[in-house]
């Protein structure tokens, strides 16, 4: 463990390089419209891909991560306060703990 | 009302300060505390000090290569090969930050390196889908409250040396993802061609996730989902759809 700091300071440099690097030399370029549309696509795109499959094991329990998932998608649905999504898909499953 | 003064007020109502971005940022900060609690008791059985888990939070701010790099510690595993396994499992945050780079207000240098360190997969979700573009303010704010989260949970974490109870952890599991699809669904209502995106990411991920390690599988299914959107603009009226 002598390294440790030596190992954070590695683990900085190889995750920060990707999250800054793009901030500051995409500005400069001008992008072609296909690119373009591609980057808008990204963020549904993350969040498709954030949700599937992850969402099944989120909980350690199948059953439970249905049941908040679809809390979720039927808030989220009505477009209800995302605050309200988050805490109503977690209430939903400590509900369906203590009846089920 | 002239157009152009229209369109000027527009713009100011988009512009989010510090605020917006503290008030947007917390249903991560709720997602981010079991979770960090989690790696500070993690951080704790694999005999790190607090200042050592603190360190790791505080510098790299980065969740799945945190777990996987204490995990690592614990198996004896070279440190390169740590380094390069985070290498990998967050490179997927440039695809993240070229978006974002296209969404920013302008901002100075310092701005940008400072708000670059706080793109997260739950900073960069809440950040892109909001509409208009963004003022470093706003990304100050969200990553601002993001990170206390993250770095008091370590904290607490190996402090308490205990998780919290099993089923307050099952429950609060769910919170990040119930916050993605929060974030989600409205579009997918609002929009089939973004629906078609996200649903062929989730898809391509699922099936990626099989072969790939997880950094990758996400940057594969998320140029996936966007090639199909971009396909599917070509095709029809991309106004539309």
């Amino acid at each position: 463990m002598d390294n440790y700091y030596l190992l954070i300071a590695a683990m900085v440099f190889v995750t920060y390089l990707p999250r800054a690097l793009p901030l500051f030399f995409l500005r400069e370029i001008k992008l072609s419209p296909v690119t373009q549309q591609l980057l808008t696509n990204i963020p549904y795109a993350v969040l498709g891909a954030l949700i599937l499959p992850g969402v099944f094991y989120s909980t350690g329990n199948i059953t439970y991560s249905l049941v908040g998932a679809a809390a979720a998608i039927t808030l989220a649905y009505f477009q209800l306060n995302l605050l309200i999504v988050v805490l109503g898909s977690i209430l939903s499953i400590f509900i369906w703990q203590i009846w089920f | 009302m002239t157009t152009q003064a229209k369109t000027l007020s527009n713009e100011e109502q988009n512009t989010m300060g510090f605020r917006e971005g503290l008030v947007a940022s917390v249903p991560i900060a709720i997602g981010f505390l079991p979770i960090a609690i989690t790696f500070g008791v993690i951080a704790k059985a694999a005999e790190l000090t607090l200042t050592q888990a603190l360190a790791m939070s505080l510098f790299v701010f980065a969740g799945a290569s945190q777990f996987v790099g204490v995990n690592l510690i614990v198996l004896g595993v070279p440190f390169a090969e740590i380094v390069l396994t985070t290498f990998f499992l967050n490179f997927r945050h440039f695809l993240m930050s070229s978006f974002l780079a296209t969404k920013f207000l302008p901002m100075s240098k310092t701005m940008l390196a400072v708000v670059g360190f706080g793109i997260t997969d739950e900073t960069f979700s809440m950040a892109s889908i909001k509409d208009g573009k963004l003022s470093g303010q706003f990304m100050l704010g969200l990553n601002f409250l993001a990170y206390s989260a993250w770095a008091s949970g370590t904290a607490l974490g190996v402090l308490l040396a205990t998780g919290i109870p099993a089923s307050v952890q099952a429950s609060m599991g769910i919170a990040l993802y119930a916050m993605f699809i929060g974030l989600l669904v409205p579009n997918m209502k609002k929009s089939f061609k973004i629906a078609i995106v996200a649903i062929s990411a989730g898809i391509a991920n699922t099936v990626l996730s099989q072969f790939l390690s997880i950094g990758w599988s996400i940057i594969g299914a998320t140029l996936i989902g966007a090639i199909v959107g971009t396909l599917l603009s070509d095709s029809g009226h991309s106004s539309i759809i």
